[in-house]
């Protein structure tokens, strides 16, 4: 019965190999330098990576392109870690990519009359909120 | 209290509800465009990627005369669904230049004998450098560009049948 059981195993596992290897079978190109290699120098790296942290991956628009396995990700990352690597600041390839793709690219939008909602409503519901708990501190103490 | 207080609530709620039904009604567009319309095209050079088909670089793009830049691949779908309406604009006279995307020579090769083949020049844009300096978020996409190198229309997603009059008029009013 056991080596029943482990032949399944066995099968099971050749299985699931060949399964994954379908996929890796059909992409054309290897992923680009940098797009999985860190930058030799740590502190580059740890600039590139935040500003990866903060960038949209274009075709799976809900992740960042640091959490995409995407090839486009993978090809934003490569793109990012060359122009921090060739002296860019963050800051400077942020802006190019914004000069692309618009704000949407960058999870960390700068001040614009579209954005200020954004950063204004909290302030002003915690203002209302404010209001209204000094109106009814006021009306307790009256009935006291 | 003043009474008129108490319908607050009510009318937020009411807000929340137009709001909701008008989404749905009429999802919002999802697509992402390019920044670069009414900008010049970067500055970039791409080797060729099948034999016989020169690469493509910017100065092609701006010998005077406005073209179409189909940004595709071999491996995407919808990019077989546009071919046949990119064979129409190539019937119609529309110079048509590529970037084909983390692709390889055999089988862009292949692709263009199955589906046809449009094209003037083909660069080979194997990291997607030219395709993000466009401001090009997938395949495929086309651009029209003026003879100035001057991004004039981008058109995101396959070409349909519904859409070539419109490429068409674009690139004649780009002249």
């Amino acid at each position: 019965m056991g080596w029943f059981v482990g032949l399944a195993i066995w099968a099971w596992l050749a299985w699931a190999c060949l399964g994954n290897a379908s996929p890796l079978a059909a992409q054309t190109r290897p992923p680009a330098d940098y797009a999985n290699v860190q930058l030799r120098d740590p502190a580059q790296e740890a600039q590139a990576a935040a500003l990866m942290a903060t960038l949209r991956c274009l075709v799976c628009q809900g992740q960042s392109i640091a959490d995409s396995d995407a090839d486009m990700a993978g090809d934003m990352r490569a793109l990012v870690r060359r122009r921090v690597a060739a002296g860019e600041s963050a800051e400077e390839v942020r802006d190019w990519l914004i000069a692309r793709y618009g704000d949407y690219v960058t999870y960390d939008p700068p001040v614009s009359a579209v954005t200020l909602p954004l950063w204004l409503t909290p302030l002003v519901l915690l203002a209302i909120g404010l209001w209204i708990a000094r109106a009814s501190f006021r009306r307790r103490r009256g009935h006291e | 209290m003043r009474r008129w207080l108490l319908w607050l609530p009510l009318a937020v709620f009411a807000l929340v509800v137009v709001f909701a039904v008008r989404e749905l009604r009429a999802p919002s567009d999802r697509t992402v465009y390019s920044a670069m319309v009414g900008k010049t095209v970067p500055e970039f050079r791409l080797e060729p990627i099948v034999k016989g088909k020169p690469g493509l670089g910017v100065a092609d793009l701006k010998s005077g005369q406005p073209r179409l830049l189909n940004v595709f691949a071999s491996w995407c779908v919808p990019c077989i669904a546009e071919a046949p309406q990119l064979m129409k604009l190539k019937a119609i006279g529309v110079p048509i230049d590529a970037v084909a995307i983390r692709d390889t020579g055999p089988a862009i090769a292949q692709f263009l004998a199955r589906y046809g083949d449009p094209y003037q020049r083909i660069g080979d844009d194997r990291d997607s450098r030219v395709q993000l300096s466009l401001g090009s978020s997938g395949v495929p996409e086309t651009f029209v560009i003026d003879g100035r190198g001057v991004v004039v229309k981008q058109h995101v997603g396959d070409i349909r049948e519904d859409d070539v009059a419109a490429l068409a008029q674009a690139w004649r009013e780009a002249r």
